[in-house]
């Protein structure tokens, strides 16, 4: 067996804001085109449009055991009060991104705001294109899975009416991202050797 | 089914059991919508009708298993999915099943109860149902699933024993394994082993429907096949007929379990890891036994020799593997989304090994971490 | 017609199946089993072709004496039993034969939705008013006022009417008929089994030895005269008032309409989809 590096990320957003679907497609991409190991999972309330929404997916180079999020090197956050809820776990090389637009305050400075509806809203004409806004940088700050991995698996769970507008919206998110200086975000204060396993 | 083999695919645990159903043979699926069930329902609803098969939705679980088995009796492989609060409903015809020998596949995709409960939340609290929910004695096999690929593999093995033992299967999935997705290839059809109930040789005036034989599981002629016969939730005599001498009612209720007692070395599935120099060990199943390994990885990382027995047949108990762990091993933890139900039969195996119970009853999963700590101070 | 019925009960009854059945001297079901064999042996159905399934109660015993395949599944149940067999078998003729109580209170649900869905089933529905298996509790049928082991007091619920229940619920055919009405029912149940989609035929029963005998008509002619007397065709009936109707019941046809049934609208969907 190949020696585990697992990458976890979480989602967390509003249910209706498509945080599932950008974690599927994520996973898509990773797991069929860029033949990762993957495991998606979520967890969601009753409502289908307003409550909290999380999605998890852990992502590796061996068979996954354990298939929710240890520690997190990614999460992405598409508002404050999923910000609140699901921001414990960080790993120290963890990195938050989130939605400029819909969130004010973060738990850490390893952080980068991007405003994801913002540019949905205004550069693609529909704020609903945000969470593939925010996939698109996903993709550039994960660092593991292309952009051209995410095009395929839009293409594949996006219905073709909508497939055009997510994927200009893939490439506006992955541009913003690309505007930042992941190395000029400082190291976390907590150290890894402080930690209880 | 077959442009799908092959290719690498993302699939939720919901969509490879539909996957694996319909590559055991599967033809008739009827149920009720549920959460977090639901999406084996709506994958059947599209994919039944081009092979083929029926799909429909019924009015509730009791119809739904009752149309699964009336399916079954003329010769299709039937399947139903639901969670908790249907489960519930279904036990009075999962006991016609068991009496009648009708075989049949039931997916209870657990969620915490008791009651309507957290209907999005996972849990394990359906095992004992799984087993003794139906009234009166008789025979059932238990399967759980941990991963997305054993929603695939674990379903045909179900229809495969509800076929040979002529017996319901309860499928035990959780809403982890459910909606969790994971990347996974499909077998080639070819390469997997599908098994078909045993239908009679004989003539249909030399038929006896519930004669018994060397396996104690009677051959099975399906409705409209010329086999006319009885079929019966009574106790019942070799013809079918009912009955009431004590003889044969004895007789009867014995073959019901003797016939799973005899396949006990096939049906009682289980899967050790790193159990050979094990002195410590994890028995554990569905997604718990998933955090169960990743713990028993850390353990032996820090040189500690610890093992997992993962349990896919949860009844009839795998007793032997069991007891093997038991004897090898001086503590043995059962981790369960539970307040403790297969660790009451693992206690009944031994009473000598001590045995460490760790629940978690607030809808989430057990976590690597809490049965790493077991290990550690066992 | 004796004659007949000698021969037909050589080729329809079970040869194998210890007789005499469970149900009590002068029972109505021996009356409704005989009227079935004459209607499928008129319609020339083949043994193999048939099923017959049934709930719990007397007459979820019907079926262990007909040479067909049989089903004697559970309580309320036969209909969702019945509707796996179709589905998966569509060629078989299905029979479903119920009580009153088994049809229309732990079954009601089945019962109304598989109106409701229109399958391809005949469901007989046999109406003594009364749970006579277990001991002559009261059940949906049960007359306001009269008596039973559960209403000892007398009856304070208000009974259906099964046969305009299933019209309502959107069964293809429903007809009454009567055990005294034989010839009748013989009819009602030939067209019922011939039609496409979910026919119903209720049949008013005698269950003196539960029913009855709670209610001063301590035996099976006495019941049998009340039905007489009690029965009203669908085209009288029509022409008397509501005050004239009073305490009496229809017999006939009730409905009998054409319209997609779900056997047949379920094969479209498979072609469909094979076509996709």
């Amino acid at each position: 067996m190949m020696k585990e590096e697992r990458y976890e990320l979480r989602f967390g957003g509003a249910g209706g804001q498509g945080i599932i679907l950008a974690a599927v497609i994520f996973a898509e991409a990773a797991g069929i085109h860029e033949g990762f190991y993957v495991c998606q999972t979520q967890s969601y309330g009753p409502e289908a449009r307003g409550g909290r929404s999380r999605a998890e997916i852990v992502i590796s180079s061996a068979e996954i055991d354990y298939p929710k999020v240890l520690g997190m090197d990614l999460f992405l956050a598409m508002n404050q009060t999923a910000l609140d809820a699901y921001s414990a776990d960080f790993k120290s090389t963890g990195i938050l991104l989130a939605d400029a637009a819909l969130v004010s305050q973060v738990p850490t400075s390893r952080a980068l705001l991007l405003p994801f509806t913002t540019i949905a809203r205004q550069q693609l004409g529909d704020a609903l294109a945000a969470n593939m806004a925010a996939l698109g940088a996903v993709g550039v700050v994960c660092g593991r899975v292309g952009l051209a991995s995410l095009e395929k698996a839009v293409a594949s769970r996006v219905p073709a009416k909508f497939r055009e507008l997510n994927i200009r919206a893939l490439h506006a998110g992955a541009e913003a991202a690309r505007q930042q200086d992941l190395a000029a975000l400082p190291p976390f204060i907590d150290s890894d050797e402080e930690k209880e396993v | 089914m077959s442009e799908k083999t092959g290719q690498r695919l993302l699939l939720q645990g919901n969509e490879a059991m539909v996957e694996g159903a319909l590559a055991a043979g599967c033809r008739f699926f009827a149920g009720y919508p549920i959460t977090p069930a639901s999406e084996i329902a709506e994958l059947m609803s599209l994919r039944l009708p081009a092979v083929g098969g029926t799909f429909i939705q019924m009015e509730d679980e009791i119809a739904g298993m009752g149309a699964v088995i009336g399916a079954s009796l003329a010769g299709v492989k039937s399947l139903t999915a639901t969670s908790g609060p249907g489960f519930s409903l279904m036990q009075e015809n999962l006991g016609f099943a068991c009496a009648a020998e009708v075989p049949c596949v039931v997916v209870n995709v657990m969620r915490t109860g008791p009651s309507t409960g957290l209907s999005t939340s996972p849990a394990q609290g359906d095992v004992m149902q799984a087993r003794w929910g139906t009234h009166g004695d008789h025979p059932v096999i238990v399967l759980a699933v941990s991963t997305v690929n054993d929603c695939f593999t674990v379903i045909v093995q179900a229809f495969n024993l509800a076929e040979k033992y002529r017996v319901p299967v309860i499928v035990l999935s959780d809403e982890i394994v459910a909606h969790t997705r994971e990347a996974v290839v499909l077998p080639d059809p070819a390469a997997i082993t599908v098994i078909d109930r045993m239908r009679p040789a004989v003539p249909p005036e030399w038929y006896i429907p519930y004669e018994d034989n060397s396996r104690g599981v009677p051959a099975m002629a399906e409705m409209g096949s010329g086999y006319r016969h009885h079929v019966t939730g009574l106790i019942h005599d070799v013809r079918g007929f009912p009955t009431e001498r004590p003889e044969e009612v004895d007789a009867f209720i014995r073959r019901l379990f003797h016939k799973i007692t005899n396949g006990f070395t096939e049906i009682q599935l289980t899967n050790p890891v790193m159990m050979e120099d094990a002195k410590i060990a994890v028995i554990a199943y569905g997604a718990v036994s998933r955090s169960a390994l990743r713990a028993v990885r850390q353990a032996r990382s820090q040189g500690i020799r610890a093992g997992l027995l993962q349990l896919i047949t949860l009844y009839p108990f795998p007793r032997k593997a069991v007891e093997a762990v038991l004897a090898q091993c001086r503590r043995v933890l059962v981790p369960e989304m539970n307040m403790g139900q297969v660790i009451r039969e693992v206690k009944r195996v031994n009473r000598t090994t001590e045995i460490v119970r760790h629940n978690r009853v607030d809808g989430q999963l057990i976590t690597p971490a809490e049965i790493y700590a077991h290990l550690l101070a066992m | 017609m004796t004659e007949k019925t000698g021969s037909l009960r050589h080729d329809y009854l079970r040869h194998d199946k210890k007789f005499p059945h469970v149900w009590c001297p002068g029972c109505g079901n021996g009356i409704v089993l005989g009227s079935l064999i004459r209607a499928i042996a008129r319609l020339g159905l083949e043994k193999d072709e048939l099923v017959l399934a049934a709930g719990i109660g007397c007459s979820g015993r019907m079926p262990v004496y007909v040479d067909f395949n049989t089903l004697h599944a559970t309580h309320g149940r036969a209909l969702t039993f019945a509707t796996g067999i179709k589905l998966a078998k569509p060629a078989l003729t299905v029979i479903i034969v119920m009580g009153d109580g088994d049809a229309t209170a732990i079954g009601g649900n089945h019962f109304i939705h598989a109106a409701r869905r229109n399958i391809d089933l005949t469901a007989i529905i046999i109406n003594n008013q009364i749970y006579g298996m277990t001991g002559g509790q009261h059940s949906p049928t049960t007359p306001y006022g009269s008596f039973a082991s559960t209403a000892v007091w007398g009856n304070i619920e208000h009974p259906f009417p099964i046969a305009e229940l299933a019209v309502t619920a959107g069964a293809s055919y429903v007809a009454r008929g009567t055990v005294y009405h034989a010839a009748m029912l013989d009819d009602l149940l030939a067209a019922g089994i011939a039609k496409k989609g979910f026919s119903v035929i209720e049949v008013m029963s005698n269950c003196h030895t539960q029913y009855g005998r709670r209610n001063q008509m301590n035996d099976a002619v006495t019941m049998l005269r009340h039905f007489k007397e009690q029965a009203v065709s669908v085209d009288r009936a029509a022409r008397m008032t509501e005050e004239e109707m009073a305490g009496r019941f229809t017999i006939g046809v009730l409905a009998d309409v054409d319209k997609p049934n779900y056997t047949e609208e379920y094969q479209k969907i498979r072609e469909r989809a094979r076509q996709r």
